[in-house]
């Protein structure tokens, strides 16, 4: 810890002199003379090696439309997205004039001060086209701060060859997962779901099913230790214990994809955004070969989370009226058709499922239906604060070290904490 | 170094001014006269100091008390001062005293990690200790390719921490790991490496001896070497026994090195951040989470981030630390070492 401080002070130290004797920099630009200009830099958080690429060319398209601005594509990695932009916003230095901001970062964000808000601005066009569920997340504090880039939701992935040689359908409930988990090991020896033990989120639509939830904000309630939650704890563990599942405590995302993409596992539960990194696996080269099928209902209910990820302008951007433009062009019809075509992800606006390629892409057409009926998750800037405590205790039970029981108090009792007043 | 100039300087003003009065020469000069007469004399040597005073206050010293502050204060992310822009959002963290440390100290989280920190320490350094020792005495004798050999057992030590610590993860995966193919090769089942708590704490100390035994090893050979051989060659005419030598005269030469690099790297170990971050996060759940990553992930991976508590177990391990050096230093004294 002492060494932690001694490296943010001479950090502080250092960015002291710097800003004592450096000059501004030449990155400001913006509308003076009635055209954009400057640099806007663009912290993307897609997946390296698929989304990536797509998104960069979309980017540098802007450069077409506006020749004096210079777009500057960044790919920070999600899980790091985070903390990286918290850390360069806080300091007030190398934070990107926009990022890709995950729906449950936006209103922590905003509640930080670290965003600009977008009404009025060049920013926002056409609202009324965007999904209502897409643009909830935007919003804080009466304000827009954000605009929806892409929305998402859940489904099973499953490897149809592996499906046909075990002769079974997708699961629609969880005893159904337990049959079609047993016949498959039984004809095919493999492990019939990848269940992601390292990261909530994918526990999400089990609770759900159990028709469980994390918090209730209308009420200011948190429900994670209900009896609900802790029958959605008991559910993920007997998958696990049973063998209907495998699960790691770590590198979840890489060994869950590799043992999709290699058919070690018959299904996983993923997102639109994993279509393009599963289809580059062996198992899939034949991209007919992915199936995808609602998230197995619970014993009570079923459903899966809403999630995507929207575009936000840092309040301390030094171009901001060229970074605005950027958000809009990013989140117009033709980009969010693109990104519908070539990566099957899912439009925020209306009219972006109309075009051919959103209507081509099977996995959009999938999905459209799931997003509408969707769990939307609590939009307060402690939306994003639920998980870390969720992790810890959902990675406890399923390694064993705590019961469904503990687990659910457990993390009941960090969420009143970190919820100041709520019951 | 810079340490010991300041020390020496003050040490040689104090005595000029005791010197000056022992004369007893009529009235003893009033006290500002002789901090400017100190001052008139040395101004050179405070001169040479200062730059040094000022580096060591700014990198040591002003975080050092800015995180004990911040340790007595509620801050944490959302009431901190920040400028984003022409945004200026000014600091509304209040003093709270020691809450935060009787908090810390009631809890069951501090006490939790402290204590596994403490085993995880006490098993690298002992394991490290005793194989260092091993290795450094097969060394230490003629045998065949001994440079080859110490090149290979120095080489932990030579990579980037970083880069062996990722290529253990690899080795350690539970599917895809090599350690777990090689197990398969032979009929064992896979080994949940990381994934089992009792196992991943395993797995973490076996990474971190891996990365300790280079530096013990080099620093035992070196104490091995200094041990005159006529002692040996003395205790072999009057027959002693191989573990006799070793006992009676291995042991007791090896004795200020030992105690020196126990100390070391029982602070090394304590504070040992990256094998754990690297290779568990702390995980699975919390069961390889020692006191610095915990720390760390207050400050940095949760929201909002916690600074206040953060600073909190900070303080509490440099105390720890601390309270631990002086004892070991005391025992040492009473046993008859000039520390």
């Amino acid at each position: 810890m002492r060494r932690g401080i001694t490296a943010t002070a001479l950090v502080a130290a250092l960015a002291l002199a710097a800003t004592a004797c450096g000059s501004d920099d030449e990155s400001g630009g913006g509308k003076s003379s009635g055209e954009l200009s400057g640099t806007v830099t663009w912290w993307d958080t897609s997946s390296v090696g698929s989304e990536d690429k797509v998104f960069k060319k979309l980017a540098e398209g802007f450069e077409k439309q506006h020749p004096k601005v210079d777009v500057k594509y960044v790919n920070v990695p999600f899980g790091e997205a985070q903390n990286k932009f918290k850390n360069a916003a806080q300091a007030g230095d190398g934070a990107p004039d926009v990022i890709r901001s995950e729906v449950a970062w936006t209103p922590d964000f905003a509640n930080l001060g670290y965003l600009a808000p977008l009404d009025g601005t060049a920013a926002l066009k056409n609202q009324d086209d965007f999904l209502k569920q897409a643009v909830a997340s935007t919003k804080y504090d009466g304000k827009t701060f954000a605009v929806p880039q892409v929305i998402d939701s859940m489904g099973v992935f499953y490897n149809k060859k592996m499906f046909k040689e075990a002769g079974v359908d997708a699961p629609a409930d969880l005893d159904d997962l337990k049959t079609v988990a047993k016949k498959i090991k039984d004809k095919t020896g493999k492990t019939g779901l990848y269940l992601r033990g390292d990261d909530p989120y994918y526990f999400l639509s089990f609770l759900y099913g159990e028709g469980g939830d994390m918090v209730d904000a209308s009420s200011r309630t948190v429900t994670i230790d209900k009896p609900e939650g802790v029958k959605a704890f008991k559910a993920v563990k007997e998958l696990v214990d049973d063998g209907t599942a495998k699960t790691d405590a770590s590198d979840g995302w890489e060994n869950m994809m590799q043992a999709f993409k290699n058919g070690d596992v018959a299904m996983m539960v993923n997102g639109p955004w994993a279509v393009a990194d599963t289809l580059t696996g062996k198992e899939f080269t034949d991209k007919d070969n992915l199936g995808v099928a609602p998230v197995p209902a619970g014993s009570s209910a079923q459903g899966a989370p809403q999630g995507g990820h929207n575009l936000a302008v840092y309040a301390g951007s030094k171009n901001l009226e060229a970074s605005y433009a950027f958000v809009e062009y990013m989140t117009s019809v033709d980009s969010q058709a693109t990104a519908a075509g070539e990566l099957n992800l899912l439009p925020t606006r209306t009219s972006a499922y109309a075009k051919k390629e959103a209507v081509d892409s099977e996995i959009v057409g999938f999905f459209k239906p799931v997003v509408e009926t969707a769990v939307e998750r609590p939009w307060i800037p402690e939306g994003g604060s639920l998980f870390e405590p969720l992790r810890v205790e959902y990675t406890k039970v399923l390694t064993g070290q705590t019961t469904p029981e503990k687990a659910a108090k457990a993390t009941g009792d960090s969420y009143r904490k970190l919820l100041e007043g709520w019951k | 170094m810079a340490v010991h100039t300041s020390q020496s300087v003050v040490k040689a003003a104090g005595e000029h001014t005791a010197r000056g009065r022992s004369r007893g020469t009529g009235t003893p000069p009033p006290t500002p006269g002789r901090l400017r007469r100190a001052l008139s004399v040395h101004w050179y040597a405070w001169a040479m100091v200062a730059p040094v005073v000022v580096v060591i206050g700014v990198i040591i010293g002003y975080p050092l008390v800015r995180g004990i502050y911040l340790s007595m204060t509620d801050a944490d992310e959302r009431n901190v001062a920040r400028s984003i822009g022409v945004n200026e959002i000014p600091a509304t963290y209040e003093f709270v005293g020691a809450d935060n440390y009787v908090d810390a100290l009631t809890g069951s989280q501090f006490l939790g990690t402290l204590g596994w920190t403490l085993v995880w320490t006490v098993s690298c350094v002992s394991i490290t200790f005793v194989l260092g020792m091993a290795l450094a005495n097969i060394l230490n004798r003629r045998i065949a390719g001994r440079s080859a050999y110490r090149m290979a057992l120095i080489l932990p030590w030579a990579i980037p921490g970083f880069v062996s610590v990722f290529a253990w993860r690899f080795l350690y995966n539970e599917e895809r790991g090599l350690l777990n193919k090689i197990l398969g090769g032979a009929g064992i089942d896979a080994v949940p490496w990381l994934n089992d708590p009792g196992w991943a704490k395993f797995a973490v100390i076996a990474v971190n001896v891996w990365l300790g035994i280079p530096f013990m090893m080099v620093a035992l050979l070196g104490g091995l070497q200094s041990i005159p051989s006529e002692q040996y060659e003395a205790a072999e005419m009057d027959g002693a026994t191989a573990w006799q030598r070793f006992r009676h005269i291995t042991l007791p030469g090896l004795r200020p090195v030992s105690t020196t690099v126990i100390l070391l790297s029982t602070i090394w170990t304590f504070n040992m951040f990256p094998v754990i971050f690297l290779l568990t996060r702390g995980g699975p759940g919390e069961a390889t989470q020692i006191l610095v990553t915990q720390a760390y992930k207050f400050s940095f991976e949760i929201s909002p981030r916690d600074y206040a508590q953060s600073s909190t177990w900070g303080v509490l391990i440099l105390a720890l630390l601390m309270v631990f050096a002086v004892v070991y230093r005391r025992v040492l004294r009473s046993q008859g070492d000039n520390w």
